[in-house]
């Protein structure tokens, strides 16, 4: 019983089921560990987490020469930045909202740099679903290519504070 | 030869087990401080529950936040550490036949712990630590806060010093022959891990605590992410050990089943001890600084090989249940062992339902959302919470309330009123905790995300929101938490009722929950025995076969999504 001891000889091999399952479970593990790396060489989705150490002050330094020199309208006040295909693209997580409202190329990669003035938030864009960690001081690198055309909307999905669930944003893919 | 001092043993009436009394002190305190912290984490879960059904969103932004983080602090740490403890040091006296090593260090460990987390309860209360359980860095909290956390964790770690000192004079004075009984050995395994995972929370907590108090510098964020996992997912490594110990328990006090293969079951154990250590990894799965190849080994503990030992123990633990039932008589078919368990009994329905949600819903979603692709669908989302509702509630929480159905009877040496109540009150939380389960993983995938206060998010200024199919998930998440309190909260005051007032069963044997009846007389019953359990291999076949069809649903929804690297 599993409250007593066990009788001297406890130590032997598995027989039977309980033989197959392990084998079976063993087959099943190696399979989902597989199937990592071959994504990740093969597969379109990957977080990779490439970043960089940057000063919040000097991230959004960038974010604003982004908009100065990008700029191709407003939305409520927010400014519409229109990077360059295969090019840097720069968006910034504050309490509480996400800057610039990007407008991309369909089936165009861009250098998408993510970073926080203040404190960790979680970049999430709907209604796509996918999700990447935001930090402050670490210039998060997503090289994303748009696959869909539309207005997506980005939201924070890391707690940041009272406002948190005010925190939105928006990518505009055409 | 016991080592116990005089008249600081009783030997119990029901099973004849020897019982230290000072460790039944300690395991009796902290036993009713469990319960305590589980009922305020459980108020606190239905006011959840409450908000984040979109057709109620009871409390204000304010308080949602803070009963957030009340509710994951109190529940997720303190019931389940203040139970561990109980746990640890039940099986290092009774099942070693043992004395508890230190009276004195049991007080210092319990007073650290209680302490600390009535401190850290009382800072959350005031609103000066609005920082939810993780206090991700640079949000800050008050010192108190973190000096909190330390002491439990402090407090914590010296119970486990008093459980290992108790092993090791056990071993010394030779109070058993052989190795250590299965429960044990899993307790062990579990205690090896907390004092790996409480060293991560002194490493991450007290430089926090120092830049809180202004004596440093802000700990970088990244760095705390990684450390402060360690902590937080390997004491879910604990609980995932400490749980299994309680199936091996409760299978064998319900059913009298015995392990068949004890080498398995153990090596079992050591695979956890070996491998969980990267489990702070598949926190981090989308974050910046740490690398595609560092992600892969770590979040897979080394090729799942943690996985591995799930999934025997998956196995083991309803197969020696299918062979002590055979041996009763139940050999109709593949499942009349398991039609004629005793379900009448709280603690075999509540160990075997835990069993279920762990595997089937727990353990599946875990691994799945845990793959480092997979999570960009996953991280931060609703289906996060979905999951460890299954491990550490459905399975976990569930799987100690069938312990406590007889850790009151005998140790407690109180009788339960209601017992018909009793019997069905697992069934309530389990159905209610599957149901919302179910709900958040399915609002999550939709990419509602958890932690958040409005999902309409009303006075944004740019608009977003969900579609009507998810709010009704998110309804039944809703509808299946109020389920979940009424099941939770007819536990803590059945228990509290035979605690505080129940009748006492000194001097004879406990009221026997249902037991299964044997059809067979002794001399067929020797004469029948096989080690067989067909009815448990079609069980684990269908869960692989649930397993491969979520998993590669997954993989199949990522290729939907925009193309990242
Ligand atoms: C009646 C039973 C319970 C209900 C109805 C319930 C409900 C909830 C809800 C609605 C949330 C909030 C999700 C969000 O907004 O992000 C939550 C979070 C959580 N719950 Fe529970 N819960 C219950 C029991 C438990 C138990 C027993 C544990 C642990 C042993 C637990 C651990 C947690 C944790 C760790 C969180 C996350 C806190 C955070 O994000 O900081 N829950 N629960
Ligand atoms: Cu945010
Ligand atoms: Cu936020």
């Amino acid at each position: 019983m599993s409250i007593h001891i066990p009788e001297k000889d406890w130590f032997k091999a598995p027989t039977g089921g309980e033989r197959v399952w392990i084998a079976l479970s063993l087959v099943w593990c190696l399979i989902m560990f597989i199937m990592m790396p071959v994504w990740h060489f093969k597969g379109k989705q990957n977080s990779t987490g490439e970043a960089y150490r940057v000063e919040p002050a000097q991230f959004m330094a960038r974010v604003q020469q982004s908009i100065q020199t990008q700029s191709v309208g407003e939305e409520n006040g927010v400014p519409i930045v229109q990077p360059p295909p295969g090019g840097d693209a720069y968006l910034l997580g504050q309490m509480w909202r996400w800057q610039p409202i990007l407008k991309l190329k369909k089936d165009q990669s861009y250098r998408l740099h993510v970073s926080s003035l203040d404190l960790q938030h979680g970049f999430s864009l709907l209604p796509v679903n996918m999700n990447f960690h935001i930090l402050p001081g670490y210039d998060h690198v997503l090289t994303i290519t748009p696959t869909q055309t539309g207005e997506y909307q980005v939201i924070c999905n890391e707690f940041c504070g009272i406002g948190h669930h005010l925190m939105t944003g928006k990518i505009i893919v055409e | 030869m016991s080592n116990h001092l005089e008249n600081q043993v009783r030997t119990c009436d029901t099973t004849g087990l020897p019982v230290c009394l000072n460790a039944q002190k300690f395991i009796r305190l902290h036993g009713v401080c469990a319960v305590v912290f589980l009922l305020i984490g459980a108020v606190a879960a239905i006011l959840l529950a409450l908000t984040r059904w979109p057709a109620v969103h009871l409390l204000n932004a304010e308080w949602y936040y803070r009963v957030l983080t009340l509710h994951g602090l109190n529940m997720l740490i303190f019931w389940i550490l203040f139970i561990e403890v109980a746990i640890l040091y039940f099986a290092a006296t009774t099942l070693l036949n043992s004395r508890l090593f230190s009276k004195g260090v049991a007080w210092a460990a319990f007073l650290m712990m209680i302490v600390g987390a009535i401190m850290v309860d009382t800072v959350v209360f005031q609103g000066k630590a609005d920082v939810l359980m993780t206090s991700y860095t640079p949000l800050k909290a008050d010192p108190m806060f973190y000096l909190g956390i330390i002491l439990v964790a402090v407090g914590t770690l010296t119970g486990v010093f008093n459980f290992f000192a108790t092993v090791y004079i056990a071993k010394r004075d030779k109070t058993y022959e052989g190795s250590v009984p299965l429960v044990v050995f899993g307790a062990i395994a579990a205690a090896v891990i907390a004092v790996v995972t409480l060293l991560h929370g002194a490493v991450v907590m007290i430089p926090t605590w120092f830049w809180s108090m202004g004596w440093a510098e802000a700990p970088d964020p990244g760095w705390y992410r990684l450390v402060w996992w360690g902590l937080g997912h390997q004491s879910q490594q604990v609980n995932v050990c400490a749980m299994v110990s309680v199936w091996y328990l409760l299978a064998t006090l319900t059913t009298g089943a015995k392990p068949l293969n004890q080498a398995v079951c153990r090596t079992a154990f050591v695979l956890y001890i070996l491998f969980i250590n990267l489990a702070s990894a598949h926190h981090l799965l989308v974050d910046p600084g740490v690398g595609a190849s560092w992600k892969i080994w770590n979040t897979s503990y080394a090729m799942y090989l943690a996985v591995l030992a799930s999934m025997i123990h998956g196995f083991t633990v309803p197969a020696s249940v299918e062979v002590a039932q055979r041996a009763r008589g139940y050999v109709r078919g593949l499942f009349s062992w398991l039609t004629n368990a005793p379900w009448k009994n709280p603690g075999f329905s509540a160990f075997f339902l835990s069993l279920i949600i762990f595997g089937f819903i727990g353990g599946i979603t875990g691994v799945t959302l845990g793959t480092q692709q997979i999570n960009i669908l996953a991280h931060n989302t609703l289906r996060i919470p979905g999951h460890f509702h299954a491990t550490v509630v459905g399975g976990t929480t569930l799987a100690f309330m069938g312990l406590i159905y007889y850790v009151v009877p005998l140790i407690f040496q109180k009788e339960f009123y209601a017992r018909s109540v009793a019997t069905i009150q697992p069934y309530i939380f389990a159905a209610g905790i599957t149901l919302m389960s179910i709900g958040m993983s399915f609002a999550g995938s939709a990419g509602v995300p958890r932690r958040h206060w409005d999902v309409e998010f009303a006075g944004a200024n740019l608009a977003a929101g969900f579609d009507s199919g998810t709010h009704l998930w998110l309804g039944i998440m809703g509808m299946g938490g109020v389920l979940a309190f009424v099941g939770l909260l007819t536990f803590i005051l059945l228990t509290v009722a035979a605690v505080f007032f129940g009748k006492s069963n000194k001097g004879r044997a406990m009221t026997p929950w249902a037991t299964p009846k044997s059809l067979v007389t002794e001399g067929d019953a020797e004469a029948a025995h096989d080690e067989r359990s067909p009815g448990t291999m079609v069980l684990v076949i269908v869960l692989l076969a649930a397993f491969v069809v979520y998993y590669f649903a997954n993989w199949l929804a990522l290729t939907d999504v925009w193309h990242v690297r």
